[in-house]
């Protein structure tokens, strides 16, 4: 019997939060944390989180388990249980809509705030905007990323900031389209970028690779913005 | 784009090129001081105020009497403005910051004025 210990929160009933432990009979078995959600579905159908695609490819089930962000459904047990006992919290810093949901509109600010699209203003070639191999290799470690927040709610400086500081996920792809080859306007986006809070609340503390599922590395492509501006600047 | 009129050199590029500097500016003087003292056999009044004749060492001391200004400036400006905010402390932050940055910045320009003091007054 493996107990877990989640947060429940229905803002309809309840008046604050809590924890709720349940058991959960896991069959002996090494299940990811999301089998486990369904298990305690299957006995409580009243609790709440998000799910889609249960292989690590949506992005829907980040959560904080045993104290750490990540996605349930690539996490087994194994990696996360300590002491027989799994505790699941939502994603830290943004408010809970119920139980492990999250509300993430502050989230996707910040992403539209880097203008998450390529800005060419020539015409269109009649086939494809071509790129060589080298120029394709630069957006391999940033493409990937799904937007899953467990990065961004993971970093103190979006916690205290999140309406100003853009965040890991919002700059790793901010720095995504800053290092295309086909889009044109990097000086407009570096200038939106130059102000005290956008980047620069970065303090390099690596939480975002400590917990990104997908095993990419917001802190470099800080890094490499922060290298765009000064070059830009010197 | 946030803008903010507050920040050291309003720009976030230019508040972290500051800061950095600053501290190897800071690192460097320690150091001087640290090896200084290492040297001398026994650190008496004498040694202490010629040390600080020469016009070198004055401007070192200054330099780094201006970075330290500057490098609290940045520092404290940034701790100001991640916990003195509504998330912790509601409607009153914005009073509360203003008038805690505004008091950090006046205590640092008596720090500046009473440091030249020290090194150029008689
Ligand atoms: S960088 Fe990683 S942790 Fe952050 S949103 Fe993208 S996939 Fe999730």
């Amino acid at each position: 019997m493996l107990t877990v210990s989640i947060y429940r929160y229905n803002p309809e009933t309840d008046s604050a939060p809590y924890m709720q432990d349940v058991q959960v009979d896991t069959g002996g078995k090494d299940l990811m944390v999301l089998d486990v959600l369904e298990l305690l579905k299957g006995q409580d159908e009243s609790i709440a989180y998000r799910r889609s695609c249960r292989e690590g490819v949506c992005g829907s089930d980040g959560m904080n388990m045993n104290g750490k962000n990540g996605l349930a459904c690539i996490t087994p047990l194994s990696e996360t249980v300590k002491k027989n006992k799994l505790v699941l919290r939502p994603l830290p810093g943004l408010p809970v809509v119920r139980d492990l949901v999250v509300d993430m509109s502050i989230f996707y600010k910040q992403y539209e705030k880097i203008k998450p699209y390529l800005i060419n203003d020539n015409p269109a070639p009649a086939i494809e905007r071509l790129q060589s191999p080298e120029e394709r290799e630069k957006l391999d470690g940033l493409y990937e990323c799904i937007l899953c927040a467990c990065c961004s709610t993971a970093c103190p400086s979006f916690w205290w900031n999140p309406d100003k500081f853009i965040g890991p996920s919002g700059l790793l792809q901010a720095y995504r389209f800053l290092a295309d080859s086909r889009d044109d306007a990097t000086q407009e986006r570096l200038a939106e970028l130059d102000d005290p809070f956008s980047v620069f609340r970065c303090r390099g503390i690596m939480n975002c690779v400590s917990v990104c599922p997908k095993g990419l590395n917001p802190t470099r492509a800080i890094g490499h913005i922060r290298e765009m501006l000064i070059q830009r600047a010197t | 784009m946030v803008t903010n009129v507050t920040s050291f050199g309003r720009s976030g590029l230019a508040d972290w090129v500051v800061q950095r500097v600053s501290a190897v500016i800071l690192a460097a003087y320690t150091l001087f001081l640290v090896f200084w003292f290492l040297q001398q056999a026994d650190v008496q009044y004498t040694q202490w105020v010629a040390l600080f004749e020469s016009t070198g060492m004055r401007i070192f001391s200054l330099l780094a009497l201006l970075s330290l200004v500057a490098h609290a400036w940045v520092g404290v400006w940034t701790i100001t403005t991640d916990y003195l905010t509504p998330l912790s402390l509601g409607k009153a932050a914005t009073a509360v910051r203003f008038v805690v940055q505004c008091a950090c910045m006046v205590a640092l320009f008596v720090y500046l004025v009473w440091g030249i003091d020290i090194l150029w007054g008689n």
